[in-house]
């Protein structure tokens, strides 16, 4: 076999096994996708650096395809957290404030990326983050990394687990070491 | 010297003199005609804020079209180019420009704004609780934003005041930008530094907000040539009325002279003759203005706009000169009639003199002056003028046509007449008596030259930027700022309870931005010394997930605050909180307001705020100083406060014209057949406005008075003749056909106006006057037709 031969093969070997990857990542993006809509119990907590022991709540995630996604919050007290669109509306007790995303680009990558994953949207995340991908469309873990110096100041990395087009946890890392861990327990789908 | 010389020389002194009078008056083209010769202090401070109040200065900007982000990036550079302009004191797009320096603002002074900060707020209970809920707030997004400030400010203060008051309200934020709920418009705000009254001024502002769109627009490229701009608020709709009845006013009055000239240049044959016959109506122009600026110090624009009126009585008294100069009666058997007809109107007009409204007085001193200046040059002027032998065209058959068809009318017999002149009346008066309640509209906007579509543009505009609508404000006096402060926060104890109770959706105040310095001190003293504060803070955090030595900032801060010095008006500016401050104090020599404009409930649905319930609320209060201003309804009662004057200063009009025609036709027989068919034709009309729908206002009132005025002539004539014994010359028929001609074309026109004030004189005069001469001619005489002859 002459030489470049071989190098034609080398690079489409490689190719496929970097292929592989990217049809999961498709795969997983695509099964979300298809899901219209979704709820999950989920348990919250922050680890800051300013307290002793890391903040817990609780409550449950609701999404509703194309961009809607809604935490409402039990413990320790209620709140509910309504993303739709670029305006995210919190309210607690009968106050409300609504913010637009737009004006306060920090907020996203928290949010955002969560809802851009359940909606599997790789456009949108390829946009924010630099994605990498590894495991199976069954198991799969998808770790993001603002792409924006912006969005670095507030959020490090987003690391993402998810068994088939179920998110099982959510790790956001903050650079001044502080982070939160967000546990789900979804719903049997109805 | 000759009489003609005498005579001639004495007009044209009299001329020159108003001419400088005129040229030297100060005309107003504000609200203040509507303000009461001898206002209250509630109505001064109305129409001081219709005038002069941040509501009037406010420009409200809307883009649509086009993509949001496109908007928001004009909305911006739009904003910096007229932030570099001092003709705006303020202008807003929602972008966080000052967020520093708000930021640092609030941060160094929180101790001293926050109203949470009392003496049991810094004990270890009071700590502790404030403590918990700040930790709590750290799980939620906007909590993430605060993380940082924690060592600084556990307690959360700086949440706080912007969750009571500064922050609340805020318009929905699209792009970096203010937006619509619906997100279709991009919004912005400025504030003008000239007066919203000052409409030249408005204009020229509001040029430079379209300038600053246009330049914006095109430096953004083609993406952004989708996208327009409309503007809203009092000085848009001021300049915007103003525009609309030049225009209306100046079209108008071309088209009615080129009629009117047309016609009595069928009539007179001569460019001379009809510019001789403009003379009475200049001359009686020039000298109403002139008596107006001489007797009130400056003239009325709304004068002006009255002065048409001027144009219905005097022009007739050349027609009635000429046509019958031309048969030569017209010194002998005519002059006493129009000097009684002239008086006549007179009596009507001079009881407009009392009135409160400065516009209806100074129409009346207006109409009086011009009408007999217009009444004298006809008497004495015109005869030196015209030539000997004029070419007027022989209108004897026409008259001949006109009192063949008045005889045909006659001939049904004067009890005939009189009682069909009694059932007109009659039914008129059901009609009346059927719409009485709803007869006279007492609502300003009535008058508003404001298209309805526009005026439900800005209600949209004010409820996307969640602006106050100006309607009711919570208003405190004092000799000083500290006073009014103090009150200011008095008064908002007493409107946070409506809030609670869900009353008024919520309301500004001056003190949020600046509480008084008794607040202030009193805020400062509960403050805890250093020992005591770690003492507290040891004993709270107890329990807790946080250390003291995290919070060592928080002490240094407290420390800070406890022996800092208080905030001043000074310290606001350069931060977004000046506007909003400035917005809400005014300051005249030695009086200080605050103002408190209240919000909707939002949620309870209703457009409107229970009024009743908020002067109630303010009321049982009794703070000094203290009241609610709810202008639209204040500014309704003034106006109804006109209308009514002005019907009663009408009546008493009519009164006192019966007086004057008692004296001078000595026969009540003849009074009573001069003043029916006047008084026919004004409730005939009447009547046929409310059954159009049309509700009456103060323009109507001035309409129905000018039917009196103009109306009278033709009566008096007709009586004139009659108790001569005549019957009616072809030539006397033919001039009042044609006075009446010319007034109905020049009244009729400004009926199609669209612009309320000047319809509601037309649509009243032009029927009202011809009705009037049919009424005249058909009930002014004895006996039947051909008795005489």
């Amino acid at each position: 076999m002459k030489p470049a031969v071989i190098a034609v093969c080398a690079l489409l070997l490689g190719s496929a096994a970097a292929g592989a990857a990217e049809d999961a990542l498709d795969g997983v993006m695509r099964s979300l996708a298809a899901r219209r809509h979704g709820e999950a119990d989920f348990i919250e907590q922050q680890f800051l650096a300013l307290l002793k022991r890391p903040l817990e709540s609780s409550g449950t995630l609701i999404y509703d395809a194309p961009d809607r996604l809604q935490k409402i919050t039990r413990e320790p007290r209620a709140e509910t957290l309504l993303l739709e669109g670029d305006v995210l509306t919190v309210r607690r007790g009968h106050r409300s404030r609504v913010l637009d995303l737009k004006t306060y680009p920090q907020l996203l990558p928290f949010i955002g990326s969560l809802r851009a994953t359940l909606a599997g949207d790789r456009a949108q995340l390829e946009s924010m983050f630099r994605l990498e991908f590894s495991g199976s469309v069954a198991h799969w873990t998808l770790r993001l990394t603002p792409l924006d110096a912006e969005l670095q100041q507030a959020v490090s990395r987003i690391q993402i687990d998810g068994t088939g087009n179920d998110l099982s946890r959510v790790e956001i890392r903050q650079p001044d070491g502080d982070r939160s861990l967000m546990t789900l327990r979804p719903h049997a789908a109805p | 010297m000759t009489r003609r010389t005498l005579v001639l020389a004495f007009w044209l002194a009299g001329i020159a003199a108003a001419a400088v009078v005129v040229s030297q008056a100060r005309y107003l083209t504000d609200l203040s005609a509507f303000l009461p010769s001898h206002p209250t202090p509630m109505q001064r401070l109305l129409v001081d804020q219709l005038r002069e109040g941040p509501a009037s200065r406010l420009l409200l900007m809307a883009l649509e079209g086009g993509a949001a982000d496109e908007r928001a990036r004009v909305v911006s550079a739009m904003t910096g180019r007229l932030r570099a302009d001092s003709a705006f004191s303020r202008v807003d797009d929602g972008e966080p420009l000052s967020a520093g320096r708000d930021r640092d603002f609030l941060l160094r002074h929180r101790y001293l704004l926050s109203d949470a900060v009392t003496a049991e707020h810094f004990t270890p209970d009071g700590l502790k609780l404030a403590i918990e809920d700040t930790i709590q707030s750290l799980a939620e997004p906007a909590g993430l934003l605060l993380k940082s400030l924690v060592p600084r400010d556990p307690t959360g203060e700086m949440l706080h005041i912007l969750e009571r008051g500064l922050g609340e309200g805020a318009p929905r934020q699209s792009h970096g930008a203010w937006s619509s709920a619906d997100g279709t418009r991009t919004l912005m705000v400025a504030q003008t530094s000239a007066t919203g009254s000052d409409t030249d001024a408005q204009e020229r502002d509001i040029a430079r907000v379209r300038a600053a769109f246009r330049e914006a627009q095109a430096a953004a490229g083609p993406p952004a040539s989708a996208i327009g701009l409309r503007m809203s608020g009092p000085g848009v709709f001021a300049v915007a009325a103003r525009a609309s009845i030049k225009q209306a006013a100046m079209r108008l009055s071309i088209i009615s002279s080129v009629l009117v000239t047309g016609l009595l240049l069928v009539v007179y044959r001569s460019t001379r003759v009809l510019v001789l016959g403009l003379l009475p109506v200049a001359t009686g122009g020039l000298v109403g203005v002139a008596s107006v600026a001489l007797g009130f110090g400056a003239v009325h624009g709304i004068t002006l706009g009255f002065g048409v009126t001027l144009i219905g009585e005097s022009v007739d008294y050349a027609v009635y000169f000429f046509i019958r100069s031309a048969s030569g009666s017209w010194g002998r058997d005519l002059w006493p009639t129009v000097r009684l007809g002239m008086l006549t109107s007179v009596c009507g007009f001079a009881t407009l003199l009392p009135s409160q409204f400065p516009g209806l007085a100074q129409l009346g001193l207006y109409s009086i002056s011009g009408l007999i200046a217009a009444a004298l040059v006809t008497r004495f002027v015109l005869p030196e003028l015209v030539p000997s032998r004029f070419p007027i065209r022989d209108v004897t058959p026409v008259g001949l046509g006109l009192r063949r068809l008045r005889d045909a009318i006659r001939r049904r017999g004067t009890k005939a007449l009189a009682a069909a002149a009694l059932a007109l009346a009659l039914a008129a008066t059901l009609v009346l008596h059927a719409h009485w309640g709803t007869l006279w509209n007492r609502d300003l906007a009535a008058l508003s030259p404001v298209p309805l579509a526009d005026q439900q543009y800005d209600a949209k505009l004010r409820a996307d930027l969640g602006a106050a609508d100006p309607r009711s404000v919570v208003v405190v006096s004092g000799p000083d700022l500290e006073a009014v402060l103090r009150g200011a926060e008095r008064a908002g104890a007493t409107l946070q309870s409506l809030v609670d109770d869900k009353v008024i959706g919520g309301f500004d105040s001056p003190a949020a931005f600046l509480p008084s310095a008794a607040t202030q001190l009193a805020r400062r003293r509960a403050l805890p010394d250093e020992a005591s504060l770690r003492d507290a803070l040891h004993r709270a955090l107890a329990g807790l997930d946080l250390d003291a030595d995290q919070l060592e900032p928080f002490v240094l801060d407290v420390r800070a605050a406890r022996s800092g010095a208080l905030v001043t008006p000074q310290d606001l500016r350069g931060t977004s909180f000046a506007a909003g401050f400035d917005a809400l104090i005014l300051h005249a020599s030695d009086r200080w307001t605050a103002l408190l404009p209240v919000h909707v409930a939002d949620d309870a649905g209703a457009r409107e705020i229970d009024a009743e319930r908020l002067a109630a609320a303010v009321g049982a209060a009794r703070l000094p100083g203290t009241q609610v201003l709810d202008l639209k309804a204040e500014t309704n009662a003034l106006y109804s406060g006109y209308l009514h004057e002005a019907i009663r200063l009408s009546l008493a009009g009519g009164a006192l014209i019966v007086v004057l025609l008692l004296v001078a036709l000595r026969s009540p027989a003849r009074v009573v057949r001069v003043l029916a068919p006047l008084l026919l034709a004004v409730i005939a009309v009447s009547a046929a406005l409310a059954l159009g729908g049309i509700r009456l206002t103060i323009l109507h009132l001035v309409g129905m008075l000018l039917i009196v005025a103009v109306g009278s002539n033709y009566a008096l004539f007709f009586d004139a003749e009659d108790a001569a014994g005549r019957d009616p010359s072809p030539q006397m028929l033919a001039s009042l056909c044609l006075a009446n001609l010319s007034t109905v074309i020049a009244f009729g026109l400004l009926s199609l106006s669209h612009i309320p004030v000047l319809d509601a004189l037309g649509l009243t005069v032009a029927p009202g006057t011809f009705l009037a001469l049919v009424f005249s001619a058909a009930l002014t005489a004895r006996g039947p037709p051909g008795k005489h002859a």
